[in-house]
């Protein structure tokens, strides 16, 4: 089949990639699978340059210590407001004792007030928030800055398959830094290391409450009455592996519980130098061999769960779980069986190898051929606007509160299951990304030609309806609100 | 909604192309006279049907032309007289006040040199004060204050603006100051007509969810409805007040700028225009609400403020098969103020017989908008002919300014 370059470039960019910027499409035109591919090898490709970004460890504890600072200056304000009510008690007193009335006293100040304590100032966003949104300044900034985004679309991808969420415990601070640690050190890498890396996480442990796990006949199970929790090895064979309803039974998550019971972290009240980072607790462990998916685990401590965390990943039914959803999510909801089987053929013979998996994707007819039916999610829409509005630094609040307007807020899912990856859910969100076009195109579309970023990011896909209703626009912020909602651009 | 003056975020500053430090320079020549003018210009965006705005009712071609549509002085709603030729629609009743106390003018049959009929390159002519669009990426407004002469007083130099994205016209070598309101106009109805328009003839799931979400019904409704019922009416009324409201307090300010631009959307009337009871309508009402805004928050500077109120250009003559009407050629410009030497309207009319048309179906160019311009800025804020010819108008020697467009000439 013969297309257009252009064409091939401009559907390379929106499918696989993060969306045109001014030039993308001519700069790839020769060879748009082979700009894409290029991305994988880049030397380096999928870190961010984070050289000012903390650690998971060193971000948990400076937030602990941001929290108990802030502990001890509320209890020192209590103490203060207590000590201030107690005089003020005994003023009023002395003041009735002498006969004077209500009405000639006078008016109450406030205790704060009369203890001349400074007003309460605007502490800004709290060190935890400040992190969050340092992380997300980066992560949004290396969306922008991508040559074709493809290596960032894959991040995005397996950030969302091993999803965490800031709104659970002390997860905000060390959410981008898991995102970092976790995923990107990994995502041309193998799955297995992934997979290991993400589940053994304190971010993981915390998020999917198996820091607290104890095992029945552990030392500390032994001890106290808090005992098993079965979230995280459900949700590893559940989501993160073999997929629902796939190999396993409820004896197998149950076992498979108790091999990860002990994997946690360090409590920060315990080490100021180590706290936050993994910990195998073996005190929390429950002893003895343990039977998964028909395999029986002997070895002892944290080996056990790194053995069945190595097995599941080489595991046929998790080559077809992660083909499927790799293919759902870049290709189409109903996803050619042709395409998984090859991805999941590659996942196989290569032992997880993702850099194989995500260059076979490419290389795959049936994923350049299907209709480009896809709604593209928020934030890839979001950043598509952008970067066709040739922004390259975005303010962080506009970009955080679209993604929350439009439903997918950064690094918040409101389930293990993370964000939907087919278009139904998201097509309710229309009218609201109507809302954000229009605030983009006026806001940021100062010195955007809409006719020249149509030619750019559009152009070779576009309707003549498209082309037409650009051109006609009353003025050129309607022009690029109509350019950001056209299907062409909704769609990947 | 508030307005202080506050600093500009270094983004909104990006955004209006200049930085913002205090010049200490201000219109000299005029100052010398005793007088501290305010020019505030109004782009109306999308290109304003002028002949719906003020309409020719003394002529005898007007009714065939636009049939039970044309605004006449009879009828439900009827427009309110300017002249033995000339009347008001009926939703600018302050416009009209001003004009009967001397404080509006009108000028007809204009136009910029611009003669084709792309919104975005009439524009672009429009407010670059250029020949030809894409020539420069300053606006006539801008380059008009850079060229008045020093002085000695800050802020006199610098320009202001209302919106995110200072209107092109402002932009330019002088510092632009610009405001914007905290809250901006969600997506207009007609960008959401458009939108589905788009989505019915290429993605009808598209088409199907945002008909849903908008509630289409009530916009149909609206279109053929009162004006009082098209949706949003009250924020665009409240936008439109709140930013020239907003322009004229700073404008007033002893320390402010002196020169502003405002833009304003939605003039696009393709179909269901509802000059009298609908779209149009709600849009000139919105337009008369900002002129008197304008009027008073500007107190005692009133009486040296010249607003100027201006388009790409005009719309078909007759209407087109949507009771709407399509991108033409000749337009209005409205002109309010103080300092103005007003009710008049200023015409050499070109006549509605179709011979009379341009091309046979817009309303024919008999005044130069730059005349008008050129006009204000020499005897308003005292910018030199040559400057004018050269610089803020550039090409436009032949274009005389118009004179006694203001009390002092």
């Amino acid at each position: 089949m013969v297309r257009d370059p252009n064409a091939e470039a401009a559907l390379a960019l929106h499918r696989f990639g993060l969306g045109p910027r001014a030039g993308s499409v001519a700069a790839i035109a020769a060879d748009p699978r082979g700009a894409l591919i290029a991305e994988l090898d880049r030397p380096g490709a999928g870190r961010l340059a984070d050289a000012d970004l903390l650690s998971s460890g060193a971000a948990g504890r400076a937030a602990f210590a941001f929290r108990q600072a802030q502990q001890v200056a509320r209890r020192a304000e209590r103490a203060a407001l207590q000590s201030n009510a107690q005089n003020a008690t005994a003023t009023n007193a002395m003041q009735s004792g002498e006969g004077e009335t209500a009405a000639g006293s006078p008016p109450q100040m406030k205790p704060a007030e009369q203890a001349g304590a400074p007003p309460r100032r605007n502490p800004g966003p709290g060190l935890p928030q400040q992190i969050y949104l340092d992380e997300a300044k980066a992560r949004f900034g290396a969306a922008l800055g991508a040559e074709t985004g493809f290596v960032e679309r894959l991040v995005w991808f397996w950030s969302n398959h091993f999803c965490v969420s800031a709104d659970k415990g002390i997860v905000r601070p060390i959410c981008g830094a898991y995102e970092r640690e976790a995923i990107r050190a990994h995502v041309l890498g193998r799955f297995g290391d992934m997979l290991l890396a993400a589940e053994s996480h304190p971010a993981m442990l915390i998020y999917l409450d198996n820091a607290r796990s104890i095992g029945p006949d552990s030392i500390a199970g032994l001890r106290q009455r808090r005992g098993l929790n079965e979230n995280l090895a459900r949700e590893i064979l559940e989501l993160h592996t073999l997929g629902v309803r796939t190999v396993y039974s409820q004896d197998d998550v149950t076992r498979f519980a108790n091999v990860i019971t002990g994997w946690t972290f360090v409590p920060f009240r315990r080490d100021s130098i180590r706290g936050g980072e993994f910990e195998f607790n073996a005190r929390m462990h429950e002893p003895g061999s343990q039977t998964v998916i028909g395999n029986s685990y002997g070895q002892a401590g944290v080996e056990q769960g790194r053995a069945v965390l190595a097995a599941l990943a080489r595991h046929p039914a998790t080559a077809r779980h992660v083909a499927s959803k790799l293919a759902r999510h870049f290709v189409a909801d109903d996803p050619p069986p042709a395409l998984v089987e090859r991805l999941s053929q590659r996942f196989l013979a290569t032992h997880g190898d993702l850099k194989e998996v995500s260059r076979t994707l490419l290389t795959s007819p049936e994923a350049w051929e299907m209709p480009r039916a896809k709604l593209k999610r928020p934030g890839e829409w979001i950043i598509g606007a952008l970067r066709a509005l040739g922004v390259t630094h975005a303010e962080i609040g506009p970009v955080m509160q679209a993604h929350n307007l439009l439903g997918e807020p950064l690094w918040r899912p409101s389930a293990p299951k993370g964000f939907a990856d087919d278009s139904a859910p998201w097509l309710d969100g229309l009218a609201q990304r109507l809302d954000i076009a229009n605030q983009f195109a006026r806001r940021m579309g100062a010195d955007a030609d809409p006719r020249a970023v149509f030619e750019e990011t559009l152009g070779p896909l576009a309707s003549n309806e498209t082309r037409q209703a650009i051109a006609r626009a009353e003025s050129r912020p309607q022009a690029l609100a109509l350019l950001f909602m056209a299907p062409e651009f909704q769609r990947r | 909604m508030t307005c202080t003056l506050h600093a500009p975020s270094r983004r909104e500053l990006l955004l209006a192309s200049g930085a913002l430090f205090a010049w200490a320079y201000l219109p000299k020549a005029a100052r010398a006279e005793g007088r501290d003018p305010r020019l505030l210009v109004i782009v109306l965006r999308g290109a304003l049907d002028g002949l719906a705005a003020v309409a020719p009712v003394g002529d005898p071609d007007w009714a065939a032309l636009r049939g039970d549509k044309a605004l006449t002085l009879a009828g439900k709603a009827p427009a309110l007289p300017l002249d033995s030729l000339f009347a008001l629609n009926p939703a600018m009743p302050n416009l009209h006040r001003l004009y009967k106390s001397g404080a509006a003018t009108i000028v007809h049959a204009v136009a910029t040199p611009y003669r084709e009929r792309s919104h975005f390159d009439g524009q672009d002519v429009l407010e670059s004060g250029f020949g030809k669009p894409g020539a420069t990426d300053s606006g006539w407004l801008n380059r008009a204050l850079a060229a008045l002469q020093p002085g000695g007083r800050a802020g006199a130099r610098d320009a202001f603006a209302v919106g995110p994205i200072a209107p092109l016209v402002v932009r330019g070598p002088a510092p632009v100051l610009s405001w914007t309101p905290r809250r901006l106009p969600p997506a207009s109805d007609d960008t959401v007509m458009r939108l589905i328009d788009l989505y019915q003839h290429t993605d009808p799931a598209l088409a199907r969810v945002l008909e849903e979400r908008m509630g289409l019904a009530t916009i149909a409704r609206a279109m053929d409805g009162s004006s009082a019922r098209v949706p949003g009416a009250g924020q665009v009324r409240a936008y439109f007040a709140e930013s020239a409201g907003a322009a004229a307090r700073f404008l007033a300010r002893p320390d402010g700028p002196r020169v502003g631009a405002l833009a304003f959307d939605g003039w696009d009337t393709h179909a269901a225009e509802g000059a009298t009871d609908g779209r149009l309508a709600m849009l000139l009402g919105a337009l008369d609400g900002a002129v008197a805004a304008i009027e008073s928050e500007m107190k005692e500077a009133w009486s040296e403020t010249a607003v100027a109120v201006i388009t790409e250009f005009g719309r078909t003559a007759r209407f087109n098969g949507t009771e709407g009407t399509d991108h033409g050629t000749a337009t209005v410009a409205l002109l309010a103020g103080g300092a103005l030497r007003g009710g008049r309207v200023i015409a050499d009319w070109p006549g509605l017989k179709p011979a009379r048309l341009h091309e046979g179906r817009d309303l024919k160019p008999t005044t130069d908008l730059r005349a008008v311009l050129k006009g204000l800025l020499k005897d308003h804020l005292r910018v030199d002919d040559g400057a004018l010819a050269a610089k803020v108008f550039p090409g436009s020697g032949a274009v005389k300014p118009m004179a006694g467009l203001l009390q002092q000439a």
